[in-house]
């Protein structure tokens, strides 16, 4: 999403950057290009405005810092505003004293509201809480079969009868306190913000069912207009936050940044893929490096931590470092990684994310894994443990037994082949001759600090291309502004720093 | 192929480090074990391009009025429910009004972003209106809406394309993002080009989302034209060759094609649909319109949803739903300017008569309020 507007800055910061002194003139240019690219990327006029006078106050009040140049003094200015307007801290979800809290979820058609409702029963499914989804879209036509189908493959069960919605809703309610259901997730028909009637029935169903929480659902590609529907919702229900779906595209994603600036409220979610697994509560500090091109270091870890059987993850990791690592770690590795979401989606996380790589990442297809899969699955324990052994029959017959060619047996083994040797060289401490290797050395040396402890911060702020440490917290400082300096990810580096 | 070995390199780190992680902190509650994977969309290898189109010559089903023309049959409506759009323009015209040329100018080009017909257009327009500086009360604006006008003559054909030929299926394919109404769409035009006298057999390719094959079947139920359906999570290239062979050996002679919404950026996905124009191409179906659905309320990814479709799958027309709301829809400006797509069909509301043929002059009216 943001790419092509973290681009754009990232070329006006480039041209600031190179330059000593900065003039009013080159600030004016400078903000010209913030301002167009904000509106490209469908950031509102008045909040486009807003914010680019914003980054004047900010880029002339301050006295001209000693340790930053003037060009970075706009691209720390461009960050911090983003992190303000993207909603400053994160909304915390508290639970109701009297279960069940109660979540409202409102939009217009199409704007992803039932596939939200189902993913966020996951979501907090996966918090240990116990959801009940209430279908209370009588309007568009099998809206409560949709909604039945992802709540059975969520394992959340469904509520809605037919008839009224309101009365729906209210039932609906009912049945979670009934059976001790702590989270009630109301889906509700997609409504335009003009439309009285329908506008009135959500505003029934409000008061009736009295929601703890009452989040807009707005799609990240809408235009100018998602101002006009936010004030309307928020004026009719007075929304607690926002969910921005289908952030997986490549709009920019202009509508988080007027949505907060209109209504006064948070992103609460962001949803970023297809998959039910693909939601995640929204961090505006996060976004705004990732929009700076950062990458989303934070968010990786933290779904890698939810979603990977620590105890694999560690035994694999612990082969990988000590050189032994075969080809069944891999798959077992594999599995783990394909546990946190789509391939394209977590490699989309990765900082230091070029605009090629990022296509390559749209392209891959999850379906390749399983060939992969296939192919080791062909071989033998013997085989998978070393597969130097592999000789040019044994490869026939792996790649008969999984359906694929010699080629695609050959290409895996080469492959991995690489990755072994990259990882003994991680292990032994010894670093490879390729740039941006020290952020190898600093991962056994992470490794031993694991050892003794204390390791995590070091870790996030390792893989963040930091030198210092970043706080798992970021405050308003923009730790992520520096570190990426440091980090050179603009020498024209073709691969991720974790991908050779 | 290279790029799931960047992956492969990425999750060995991943793992790594969340090995590191978890071992110093003392163990997290780990979550429950991962989602259920939604089924993975069918890959499908690349082919050579399908030929575009021959040149529409077909009989015009639609009301087609041409530029300029005052509007017949469903245009009031449209007229009707474009009127929200008119504030926007307002200032403009008490700017002009009262011969403050340059500020009038000034605020043309916010209400043109402000209904999203995007930076580019905006100056271009813009640029032209100053140096045709033309006073009098409605001078900027008539100039404006003039200019509006003349980038939807470019492309003077709006009809659909029936050919109604013996032994022919014709096949419309409808593309489109996720949650723009393409399902709806068809459901109405199911119902229209029953009206219109053909006879409509519907293909529920949409064997992705949940339920998607149901809401089309109350709507073919409506429309009283069978429909042709597949599991879920089935090859939609499969549903839709079966629509064909079901409508060749019934003798309908129009396909309407429901495709799984699809974000543009999904190369897979975009690599599926190309597959399904394919096969939807072979004989006895002829796919004789590519329709892109694209919601009024989406910004400039509009472009780009416009763009990647075309170049995927041949896209001969633009359906604009969700009109009746508050938003401008401007972006299919840029849309017919840059890319010379025609926006065929406008959806304005919910109900069955709620999907109109498009008209340029009274969408140019009713956004600048002439």
């Amino acid at each position: 999403m943001f790419d092509a507007l973290s681009e754009r800055l990232e070329r006006v910061a480039g041209r600031l950057r190179s330059r000593g002194r900065i003039s009013p003139a080159d600030l004016d240019e400078a903000l010209a290009e913030i301002r167009t690219a904000l509106l490209e990327a469908d950031v509102e006029l008045g909040v486009a405005r807003h914010f680019v006078e914003a980054v004047r106050a900010r880029c002339s009040g301050v006295v001209l810092s000693k340790s930053l140049s003037p060009g970075q003094q706009v691209v720390k200015a461009v960050h911090e505003q983003l992190v303000e307007a993207l909603g400053g801290e994160a909304l915390r979800l508290t639970y109701a004293s009297r279960p069940p809290t109660v979540v409202l979820l409102a939009g217009l058609q199409g704007a992803g509201k039932t596939t939200v409702a189902a993913k966020l029963a996951r979501w907090w499914k996966a918090q240990g809480r116990n959801p009940l989804l209430v279908g209370a879209d009588l309007q568009r036509p099998a809206a409560v079969e949709q909604l039945r189908v992802l709540g059975a493959s969520a394992q959340v069960s469904v509520f809605s009868e037919p008839g009224d919605p309101v009365a729906t809703a209210v039932a609906g309610v009912a049945e979670a306190r009934r059976l001790g259901r702590d989270v009630c997730i109301i889906d509700t028909a997609g409504r335009l913000s003009i439309d009285e009637a329908l506008m009135d029935e959500v505003r029934r169903i409000s008061k009736r069912t009295e929601p703890h929480y009452t989040f807009l659902v707005i799609d990240a590609m809408t235009g100018q207009d998602a101002v006009a529907t936010a004030r309307a919702f928020h004026e009719t229900l007075a929304l607690d936050g926002v969910i921005l779906s289908k952030l997986d595209s490549d709009a920019r994603g202009g509508a988080a940044l007027s949505v907060k600036e209109v209504v006064g409220r948070p992103i609460v979610f962001a949803s970023t893929g297809e998959r039910l697994a693909d939601l995640d509560l929204f961090h505006p500090d996060r976004m705004a490096d990732r929009i700076l091109g950062m990458g989303d270091v934070l968010t990786l870890i933290e779904q890698a931590e939810r979603t990977m059987d620590q105890e694999v993850v560690a035994r694999s990791a612990d082969r990988m470092l000590s050189g032994r690592f075969g080809l069944d770690d891999f798959l077992e590795q594999l599995h783990q990684v394909q546990k946190m979401g789509s391939l394209g989606g977590i490699l989309r996380l990765m900082p230091g994310m070029n605009k090629e790589l990022r296509q390559a990442a749209d392209q891959i297809d999850d379906s390749q894994v399983s060939r992969i899969e296939a192919i080791v699955r062909s071989m033998t324990p013997a085989e998978r443990a070393d597969p130097v052994i592999i000789d040019g029959s044994r490869r026939v017959r792996i790649a008969r037994g999984s359906g694929t060619s010699a080629q695609e047996v050959n290409q895996l083994l080469k492959q991995f082949k690489e990755m072994q040797k990259m990882m003994r060289s991680v292990g032994s401490g010894a670093m490879p001759a390729m740039g941006g290797g020290g952020r190898l050395g600093r991962l056994a040396a992470a490794r031993e600090m694991a050892k003794s402890g204390g390791a995590e911060e070091t870790l996030a702020g390792m893989m963040a291309g930091n030198g210092p440490p970043r706080p798992p917290a970021p405050t308003g400082q923009p730790a992520g502004a520096k570190g990426r300096r440091n980090a050179k990810k603009k020498g024209g580096r073709v691969t991720p720093p974790k991908g050779r | 192929m290279i790029a799931l070995w960047i992956v492969l390199g990425v999750l060995a780190l991943v793992a790594l480090s969340t090995a590191v992680a978890t071992s110093t902190r003392r163990r997290r509650s780990p979550g429950p074990p991962a989602a259920p994977a939604a089924p993975a969309a069918v890959a499908t290898r690349r082919s050579t391009a399908v030929p575009p189109n021959a040149a529409p010559l077909a009989p015009e089903p639609e009301p087609e009025p041409g530029p300029g023309s005052e509007g017949t049959g469903a245009a009031p409506a449209l007229r009707d429910r474009l009127g929200r759009t008119r504030g926007l323009f307002a200032p403009l015209r008490a700017l002009g009004a009262r011969g403050e040329l340059a500020a009038a100018i000034d605020a043309a080009e916010e209400a043109l972003l402000r209904a999203d017909v995007g930076v580019e257009t905006t100056t271009d327009l813009v640029a032209s209106l100053r140096q045709r500086p033309e006073r009098g009360a409605d001078g900027v604006l008539s100039v404006l809406s003039g200019q509006l006008v003349e980038i939807f003559s470019e492309n003077p054909d709006r009809s659909l394309r029936v050919d109604r030929e013996p032994g022919v299926v014709d096949v419309w394919l409808f593309v489109g993002v996720n949650g723009v109404g393409k399902t709806t769409t068809i459901g109405k035009l199911a119902l229209a080009r029953r009206d219109e006298g053909d006879s409509v057999l519907l293909a529920a390719g949409d064997t992705f989302r949940a339920a998607a094959a149901d809401q089309l079947a109350l709507w073919a139920e409506r429309a009283g034209a069978e429909l042709i359906r597949g599991a879920e999570g089935s090859d939609p290239s499969s549903v839709v060759f079966d629509a064909v062979q079901r409508a060749k050996a019934r003798g309908n002679h129009l396909v309407l094609a429901d495709t799984a919404g699809r974000l543009h950026t999904k190369v897979n996905l975009v690599e599926e649909l190309r597959k399904i124009r394919r096969v939807a191409d072979r004989e006895p179906g002829r796919v004789t319109e590519v329709l892109l659905v694209l919601d009024a309320t989406t910004g400039q990814n509009a472009l780009a949803q416009a763009r990647e479709f075309t170049e995927a799958v041949g896209v001969t027309g633009v359906v604009l739903t969700k009109l009746d709301g508050t938003a401008k829809g401007g972006v299919v400006i840029p849309i017919e300017r840059q890319l010379h797509l025609p926006v065929k069909l406008v959806g304005v509301g919910e109900g069955p008569a709620d999907l109109v043929a498009f008209e340029p002059a009274a969408f140019v009216d009713a956004l600048v309020g002439v």
